[in-house]
């Protein structure tokens, strides 16, 4: 009962167009983080269920799969949109970019190998249990891109679509301010503009893997 | 929270579109942005047997700024709408609006002319296409036809569209010499849906007087709701009171869990002045530079979004 | 001991996990092109609040492609069948009554789960659950406490006026004292229900290792090993045989410590029968019919002063709405009965609750369990006091204070733990002082004249608390240092973002002498240690902080031990620092911690470089003694677990201020400042992250969030969309002042932080806006449209105005 939906060429890109029965799958492939991935689904799975199940990519996560929340929050073709309000199938020859493609520690493990957003919310305590993080951090990585120097005003503007439950908020729009200061100056240090504490942690920053849960 | 099953229809041209419309019927819906259909069929408080999804169709992403004002395709994503210089140049309450329109990521995906076909008397877009006399163009197997905004509005999500039909642009008329805009909404939270909205739209002569006021209201009535207030306005020393007043009998709120029908008729009064204010503010200061500045952004332009 | 990481801002471990698409959160399980894929759950939910059952018919959904099973309270066998567990039973708790995992003949909520439907995925498991018919026999609901109370309907046939619990504490004689005072109010408040609303609903993941006869499950749980207990008992399978892990939960506050929830039941149940792997991830609009809520309360004060505003006698009485089963028993409302005498010591004081019955969804803690509605009632009652006698609200506050030289001071009742209220510690006059001059309280009536003059309304208040902290029985943990010198650190208590595996890991850095970055720590995974008790009631620093410092100081002693047998010193000479154990004053004589790892077992393969380091070390063995010395262990390791005699008590007092849009009511928060006591901070940065996070939830309790059922008892606003949590334009940017009392209680002196930002921030408010607007604020959430409504009737109903002269 698969269905083969044509491809067409536009702008370089293999976009899905033709027919796809109900209860059919189809292939979907997609650029995610810079890879050619697909896989077989139907039309009316989410573009977040299939990053997430399909493709493995669990860094993004689903809140509440009717577009409120934010945590599903994914770059498509460079542009903050929810991944539970495409589905799989419209994004098909398009590029995705998830929370895993913002950036991977490099072998010897050194938190300063990640990019600035991520490193931001480290240095800030911008996040608590993670499950919205990844939404804030796409956003905030397109948002600097755009506006690579944010007044606080602006820093609330950029996650002002985005739900936490854990943080309160203040600490996330302190690590805008403080991304967009790294993605300058990826040497920056962390002041007290950020954070009350004068980062007495940096004898304990080179803790390894995260391991354990 | 899944949608139920359908048949994806991938179109590449409008043609393509309409026929599949023209096939399935009532048993369809169309696909653009999606903000809005898609968490309805998460809920699965609609389960169209056919879904045509327009993203890949050429063509339909297209803004295009000259004298008349902006037209937009059906595939105009609110942000790109909403950062195009041009579009708030022609006219401003494109602009004063769409900020206002959910939050930046959800403007991202949907589009204009989508939020204006799901006819939600909650949408800040229908408002003011009906505000400013706009039309939405709406082509089928049959043809084409062109409908004004107030007819285009039957109900509370419903529109005048045929079930055969696409709305494939939307046309908003430019801003009027001597004219000036603001759009004002209280909601709950940022970027929810307003309580209640209102756009204003207004004129004055060269002397700073104000010869017209139109306001279209958000959230407060069954269809777009738009009201002439020149004459309030113009009433007299307690102007804004009698603004205020003649605002709060035009509307039609009705409760929900978020606000009584009296406190949305408040907020009516109160942001109708409000926004009246804004918009002869912006006139006034429109007729005073505009010998400086001569009839400019009515250039014919034409840009991809 | 060098104090390196206890009480500094380390940056969190999880952080670089969770910032790069590496948590694992129990849907993540087995995703992905080479994942084992899980069968996926799909619930029928009951449509209806109140109804029996009469038939259901599957045969359409059995021809949907992919089911794979489908299952009703027929298909329980033994236990499973039977109604859930009553956790926490009490003498109050006379009617106590539980649902089952599959409803079995009457559904009493909107939302209680039928019928299970398990598929290949989620969307055709669906597509099933809407092919089931149900024939129903409509029953009254009983929505509201009013309903309840009035009982013309009840929700369950034997229980006839709806009470499921009643209860009565005094401390003197109330009722006498407030009819003696000088003068006396009287006077109703009440709270609406919200709830927890985690970003990751719950979700369980089951396997069945047919060969091996077990279980794993993940939860996203805040108490892992007694999922694991109950998963055991209700499916008849030995403790052995489970392991319940608790993997990355995307947050909790309250509503996963329920357990065993009906899907912690039946994905492990139809695991075991397929032989497959079966998940259940709940989706939002499950979240928010068939989780839980709390807070609703309706309050009845009567209350007796002097002129200086001392409470001479003060008489509660309330109303608890428990929703339609007790599986908690009666924890928020002992909690309100209890804690609404925050840090005052009024002369004598009587509370009576009656927790009733409605066709609504359970009520369970949500962060603040039954705090914020008692200091609201006691917060509430002090303005009304300090208004009624024309005074400064800080000036009756103090009068009723608790003073520092009192301390243990016995509030004389019973507290939630079952032991007296006792405060261990607390400086509560200093934290008004503090907190007065951080919102700038004295200058601000000039402030607010000057405001007025320009038409604007603002508005101060504040809210002060005491929290018991860190509830018994008991938490454990095991330390175990390896041969490569690194440490591994197990505890049974669960973590859902409050950074345990930094702030363990600080704990066991200092106390052993180890490097941060050497510590691993793993928390809720019952194959790792398998007693504890959970996360909640800011528990988990007090009770997990001082068994891990326990369990460390027990490791460190016997590596110094057998350091000292092989350096040939005592072990009061040795020193351990960045795992070196050196002697004091000599540090040339000096062994790894990794080594002596080696050393402490006679089983010594040289698997590994300090294997055979160690052996340079290695004495020959007396041949008359055993290799495992009389109560030796081999292995370096130490376990130990804290069990305290009471709660400790934290502290802490908020003060806002508020401006009211004259025209829209609109209610902004310009200004809100937080002065906070938990003792010692074991990381300054986690502890200010939760008092941050519990202050947005109470601002959304205070002006958002309230779960609005309709009569017939269908959720309104069962979607993000119009179940109003705050975003970052609705919280307000707060200071934050820590004061320090140490809790004499716990080898850290520290106190719990979890829950504390959460509670008086309704009070606060209701405060503020009162003194913005001049009228009484008697009930919250408030939003524009009530407050409107308000300063509409104000004029005709001159008894709500709280001072002269502010009309609308």
């Amino acid at each position: 009962m698969s269905e083969q939906v044509r491809s067409t060429s536009r702008n370089g890109a293999e976009v899905a167009t033709g027919t796809v029965p109900a209860g059919a799958r189809s292939t979907v492939a997609v650029t995610v983080n810079g890879t050619h991935r697909s896989a077989e689904v139907e039309s009316r799975r989410t573009l977040s269920d299939y990053l997430r199940h399909d493709l493995g990519l669990t860094g993004t996560h689903v809140g509440c799969e009717h577009g409120v929340c934010g945590a599903c929050t994914v770059l498509l073709d460079g542009t903050p949109v929810r991944s539970c309000l495409v589905f799989a199938v419209t994004a098909a020859g398009h590029q995705v970019t998830t929370a895993e493609g913002l950036g991977q520690l490099d072998e010897s493990g050194d938190p300063n190998s990640l990019s600035p957003v991520q490193r931001a919310f480290r240095d800030c305590h911008a996040l608590q249990c993670g499950f919205c993080t990844p939404g804030f951090m796409t956003t905030i990585t397109a948002g600097i891109a755009e506006n690579p120097d944010p007044t606080r005003d602006e820093a609330v503007e950029m996650i002002a679509g985005n739900l936490c439950r854990c943080t309160g908020y203040q600490n996330i729009v302190d690590a805008v301010l403080r991304a967009a200061e790294l993605a300058k100056d990826p040497a920056a240090p962390l002041t007290d503009r950020f954070t009350e504490h004068s980062d007495a942690a940096h004898s304990a920053d080179q803790d390894a893997d995260g391991a354990g849960a | 929270m899944k949608p139920a099953p359908f048949t994806w229809h991938g179109p590449r041209t409008v043609d393509e579109a309409v026929a599949v419309l023209a096939e399935v019927g009532h048993e369809g819906k169309v696909l653009a942005g999606g903000q809005s259909l898609i968490p309805v069929l998460a809920m699965r408080l609609a389960e169209p047997a056919h879904l045509v999804d327009i993203n890949a169709v050429a063509g339909l992403d297209r803004i295009v700024v000259d004298a008349t004002g902006v037209t937009i395709g059906a595939l105009v994503r609110h942000a790109s709408l909403e950062r195009d210089d041009a579009a708030a140049a022609a006219q401003p309450l494109l602009r004063q609006a769409l900020r206002l329109v959910a939050h930046p990521t959800i403007r991202n995906r949907g589009t204009t002319v989508g939020s204006l076909a799901h006819a939600d008397p909650s949408g800040e877009m229908t408002s003011v296409l009906t505000l400013l006399g706009g039309t939405i163009t709406a082509r089928s197997a049959r043809g084409e036809r062109t409908i004004p905004a107030t007819e285009f509005f039957v109900g509370p999500l419903e529109s005048a569209l045929a079930a055969d039909e696409l709305a494939v642009s939307a046309h908003f008329p430019a801003a009027s010499a001597g004219t000036g805009s603001a759009f004002v909404e209280v909601a709950r939270r940022h970027g929810d849906y307003a309580l209640c909205g209102v756009g204003a739209v207004a004129t004055v002569d060269p002397a700073g007087a104000v010869t017209g006021l139109r306001c279209g209201y958000l959230s407060v009535s069954e269809t777009p709701l738009t009201v002439d207030l020149t004459d309030a306005w113009n009433s007299g020393d307690d102007a804004a009171a009698a603004t205020a007043a003649a605002a709060r009998a035009a509307v039609d709120p009705l409760p929900d869990i978020h606000a009584t029908a009296e406190y949305r008729r408040q907020l009516a009064g109160v942001l109708t002045v409000r926004a009246a204010e804004q918009a002869v503010a912006q006139a006034v200061q429109r007729v005073g530079t505009m010998g400086r500045d001569n009839e400019s952004g009515h250039n014919e332009e034409d840009r991809s979004a | 001991m060098v104090t390196r990481y206890f009480g500094t801002a380390v940056k969190r471990t999880e952080d670089l996990r969770l910032t790069t698409g590496h948590g694992r959160y129990t849907d993540d399980v087995g995703t992905g092109p080479d994942g084992e894929h899980a069968l996926e759950v799909a619930y029928l939910r009951s449509p209806h609040a109140h109804a029996r059952i009469l038939d259901i018919d599957v045969t359409d959904a059995l021809d949907v492609e992919g089911v794979v099973a489908i299952y009703t309270h027929e298909d329980l066998e033994g236990a499973a069948g039977e109604p859930l567990p009553v956790l926490i039973p009490h003498p109050g708790l006379h009617a106590a009554r539980t649902g089952y995992a599959l409803a079995k003949d009457t559904v009493r909520h909107v939302g209680e789960s039928i019928v299970m439907v398990v598929a290949e995925n989620r969307y055709l498991a669906e597509d099933a659950v809407n092919r089931i018919r149900v024939d129903y026999e409509f029953l009254a609901p009983v929505v509201g406490i009013e309903a309840s109370r009035a009982a013309a309907s009840t929700v369950h046939d034997d229980v006839p006026d709806n009470v499921a619990a009643h209860l009565v504490q005094e401390r003197g004689d109330a009722r006498a004292a407030v009819a003696g005072a000088p003068h006396t109010l009287e006077y109703d408040l009440s709270i609406e229900r919200s709830a927890s609303m985690p970003l990751e609903g719950k979700a369980v993941h089951a396997k069945w290792d047919a060969d091996d006869a077990s279980l794993r499950v993940y939860s996203s749980t805040q108490a892992s090993t007694s999922v694991r207990a109950a998963i055991a008992a209700k499916l008849g399978l030995a403790l052995g045989k489970v392991e319940v892990i608790a993997p990355d939960v995307g947050g909790g506050f309250g509503v996963k410590i329920v357990h065993p929830w009906p899907e912690e039941i039946t994905v492990p149940m139809a695991a075991m029968r397929l032989g497959r792997p079966v998940k259940w991830t709940e989706d939002r609009r499950e979240h928010f019919i068939s989780a839980a809520h709390e807070r609703g309360q309706e309050h009845h004060v009567r209350v007796g002063f002097d002129d200086e505003g001392r409470i001479l006698g003060l008489d509660v009485t309330f109303w608890h709405d428990n929703g339609a089963y007790t599986p908690y028993g009666i924890i928020c409302p002992i909690v309100t009965s209890t804690q609404l005498l925050g840090p005052y010591k009024p002369a004598n004081y009587r509370v009576e609750f009656s927790s009733v019955y409605t066709n609504t969804v359970i009520v369970t803690p949500y962060r603040g369990a039954g705090r914020p509605q008692g200091v609201f009632v006691m917060e509430r009652t002090m303005d009304r006091i300090a208004q009624y006698l024309g005074r400064d609200r800080t000036q009756v506050r103090s009068a009723n204070f608790i003073l520092p030289d009192e301390f243990p001071y016995d509030q004389g009742l019973i507290f939630q733990d079952g032991r007296p209220l006792i405060y261990d510690s607390g400086n509560y006059p200093d934290q008004l002082t503090m907190l007065k001059e951080m919102i700038g309280w004295d200058e601000f009536p000039a402030l607010q004249q000057q405001a007025r003059a320009s038409g604007r309304l603002l508005g101060i208040g504040l809210g002060c608390y005491v929290e018991g902290t860190g509830p018994g029985p008991y938490e454990g943990a095991h330390v175990n240092v390896q041969t490569d010198g690194s440490v591994e650190v197990a505890i049974g208590l669960t973590s859902q973002g409050q950074g345990h595996q930094t702030v363990f890991a600080q704990i066991v850095a200092d106390e052993l002498g180890v490097d941060f970055d050497k510590i691993r720590v793993v928390t809720g995974d019952t194959r790792r240690f398998g007693y504890a008790v959970g996360t909640f009631a800011s528990r988990a620093a007090v009770m997990s902080g001082s068994a891990v410092a326990l369990a460390a100081r027990k490791t460190k002693a016997k590596a110094l031990r057998v350091a000292a047998d092989v350096l040939e010193c005592n072990p009061d000479d040795l020193e351990i620092e960045s795992g070196l154990i050196s002697m004091k004053g000599n540090p040339s004589t000096s062994i790894p911690l990794g080594q002596v790892a080696v050393l402490s077992n006679p089983l010594r393969y040289a698997f590994d470089e300090a294997a055979k380091a160690a052996t340079q070390f290695a004495k020959p063995a007396d041949p008359d003694k055993p290799p495992v010395a009389e109560g030796e262990e081999p292995g370096l390791e130490g376990k130990d677990y804290y069990s305290p005699p009471r709660s400790t008590f934290a502290s802490g007092m908020h003060a806002a201020i508020v401006e009211i849009d004259a025209d829209t009511s609109e209610i902004a928060i310009r200004k809100y400042c937080v002065v906070h006591d938990c003792g010692n901070l074991i990381n300054p940065m986690i502890v200010e992250g939760q008092v941050h996070g519990g202050v947005a939830q109470g601002v959304g309790g205070a002006l958002y969030e309230v779960m609005a059922y309709d009569e017939s008892g269908q959720l309104q606003n069962a979607s993000f969309m119009d179940f109003l949590m705050p975003y970052v334009t609705e919280v307000p940017r707060l200071e934050l002042g820590h004061q320090m009392t140490p809790s004499p209680l716990n080898p850290l002196g520290i106190k719990g932080a979890g829950e504390a930002g959460v509670i008086p921030v309704a009070a606060t408010i209701a405060s503020a806006v009162e003194d913005a607007v001049g009228l009484r604020i008697d009930a919250m959430p408030l939003n524009p449209s009530k407050l409107f409504e308000l300063r509409a009737t104000a004029t005709a109903l001159t008894t709500n105005q709280v001072r002269e002269g502010l009309t609308p």
